[in-house]
């Protein structure tokens, strides 16, 4: 694996960044309102509900964690996008960057694109609401990481699809994290889901984070087997998601696609 | 003899189509072959495979003697494409897209080079421009700097003066004259412009229906088909006149 060539792929996608006031707005215009709306509904829930009674912030906590997960996946995707509807999809592919290199070099620049959104959004939430997301002590970080590499998970697996069927693929992209958002148990238990679904719901890692993240807030107790599970199952998806990547690339050198989504 | 391409009973089918039909061809070092054929028969395909966007069915390709499947990165890094088809990163500087292509091809002496190129295709000026705000011309030969950023040995060159007026063609012709005369390049050039073709190319292939029709240098096809010039030439073998064999 080539540093350079890495950096020179996240150094594209920095440019663009920093070069346009419009774009950093954008980046984190969109995860301030949706932790505001969720604060005043964590707030209203947190005098209302018994459930969430002694641990204020239950929602607003899940609803960053699940923001940076969106986010993470939205900006791999976006990178992606951003190269076809720029026309520089061909440029990019006769290029001699490996599809490790591209993988490497879309995913710390997701992670950063997700950062400047959130981090803003973040340092909100103690003046408006009075929360810290720091509550969550030390888990914190692994369930920070466990969401990134799901998130980037999801956006390697939207990219093959964009890879091999092209940009008709886009729509997908945009779709993906609303359809897992129900399993995920993200601002409820998982046992509010019926039994067919909790199935579902188990075999992502998404419920163990956020099973884990409430059982801090509320029980202030850190059950290290769901972090452990979070990550297996992370693993495994990102294995699965790598693969695929590599197949549709295949796949697109042999049906054409890589040459019409460049021109 | 040095070939610094070859290609040997390539094919290329899309299920049941068969876009390239067993086609071989070699192209020297120091040579500009021209690439010839109506729409739709099978250039951009040839070219794709070449660039290693597409997988041949079958058939070899081999570029500076390494078969191009099994030294693919290796390759790339040899080579490199400019079209009026594909855009440099619109939002970014020119500036800005030589350095991010000079780390992609792992430039070691970026600065040099992109000075050295500018320099030469009279892109001084224009270096901290929006590249999406330039002109045809001004974003064709920022184009041709980023396709001469690696000192490619071979050069993919699709319609590389389309949509240019005649002075900034002229200029671009004349730079690739004499860039290839410095640099002993290899130069396989798809065009539709027959006057550029005669002028740049040592020989031609024709394609037509994925098969490769004729080859040879300009004048030779001019002689052999009693046609005028290579756009009679062209006409003649694209509708199907069937007096080359």
């Amino acid at each position: 694996m080539n540093l350079i060539r890495i950096y020179g792929l996240f150094l594209r996608h920095f440019y663009l960044i920093t070069r346009s006031f419009p774009r950093i707005l954008d980046l984190i215009y969109w995860p301030t309102i949706q932790i505001t709306l969720w604060g005043f509904i964590s707030n209203f829930f947190a005098t209302y509900s018994t459930y969430y009674n002694n641990a204020v912030g239950i929602i607003l906590t899940c609803a960053i964690l699940y923001d940076f997960l969106f986010r993470t996946s939205i900006g791999f995707n976006m990178l992606f996008l951003e190269e076809i509807w720029s026309r520089n999809f061909t440029n990019l592919f006769i290029s001699p960057m490996r599809i490790s290199e591209i993988i490497v070099s879309l995913v710390s620049t997701a992670l950063i694109r997700a950062l400047i959104g959130l981090v803003p959004a973040i340092l909100l939430t103690s003046p408006l609401f009075g929360i810290s997301i720091l509550n969550l002590g030390f888990s914190l970080f692994f369930l920070f990481l466990s969401l990134y590499i799901f998130g980037i998970t999801l956006g390697i697996l939207v990219s093959a699809g964009l890879l091999r069927f092209g940009p008709s693929f886009e729509n997908i992209a945009w779709s993906t994290m609303f359809l897992i958002a129900p399993f995920g148990c993200i601002y409820y238990p998982v046992d509010i889901l019926p039994n067919f679904f909790q199935k579902i719901a188990f075999a992502m890692p998404l419920v163990y984070i956020f099973e884990e993240a409430r059982m801090i807030l509320i029980d202030q107790t850190v059950n290290v087997k769901n972090i452990y599970k979070a990550f297996i199952l992370n693993l495994v998806y990102l294995s699965i998601a790598i693969s695929l990547f590599y197949y549709s690339f295949n796949q697109a050198r042999k049906k054409g696609t890589l040459i019409n989504i460049g021109e | 003899m040095k070939y610094l391409v070859e290609v040997k009973n390539l094919k290329k089918n899309y299920s049941s189509k068969e876009a390239v039909k067993n086609i071989s061809f070699n192209i020297e070092e120091n040579e500009v072959l021209g690439l010839l054929g109506p729409n739709g028969c099978g250039k951009t395909t040839t070219i794709g495979m070449l660039l290693g966007l597409l997988k041949p069915s079958a058939g070899e390709l081999k570029i500076d003697n390494m078969k191009f499947e099994k030294n693919r990165i290796e390759i790339l890094s040899k080579i490199n494409f400019i079209s009026p088809y594909i855009e440099l990163p619109k939002k970014l500087t020119v500036k800005q897209n030589l350095i991010v292509y000079g780390k992609l091809y792992n430039i070691k002496d970026l600065k040099n080079r992109i000075e050295f190129l500018t320099e030469k295709l009279r892109l001084k000026e224009l270096l901290n421009r929006i590249t999406g705000e330039l002109s045809s011309g001004q974003k064709n030969r920022a184009s041709l700097a980023k396709a001469l950023i690696n000192k490619p040995k071979v050069l993919f060159l699709d319609e590389p003066t389309a949509s240019l007026d005649p002075e900034i063609g002229d200029f671009v012709r004349s730079f690739l004259e004499n860039y290839k005369k410095e640099n002993k390049i290899s130069i396989l050039l798809a065009s539709h412009n027959m006057n550029e073709v005669s002028r740049l190319c040592k020989s031609v292939l024709m394609m037509k229906n994925g098969v490769i029709i004729d080859s040879g240098t300009p004048s030779s096809l001019i002689d052999k088909h009693g046609r005028k010039n290579l756009e009679e030439v062209f006409l003649k073998l694209s509708r199907g006149e069937n007096e080359f064999n």
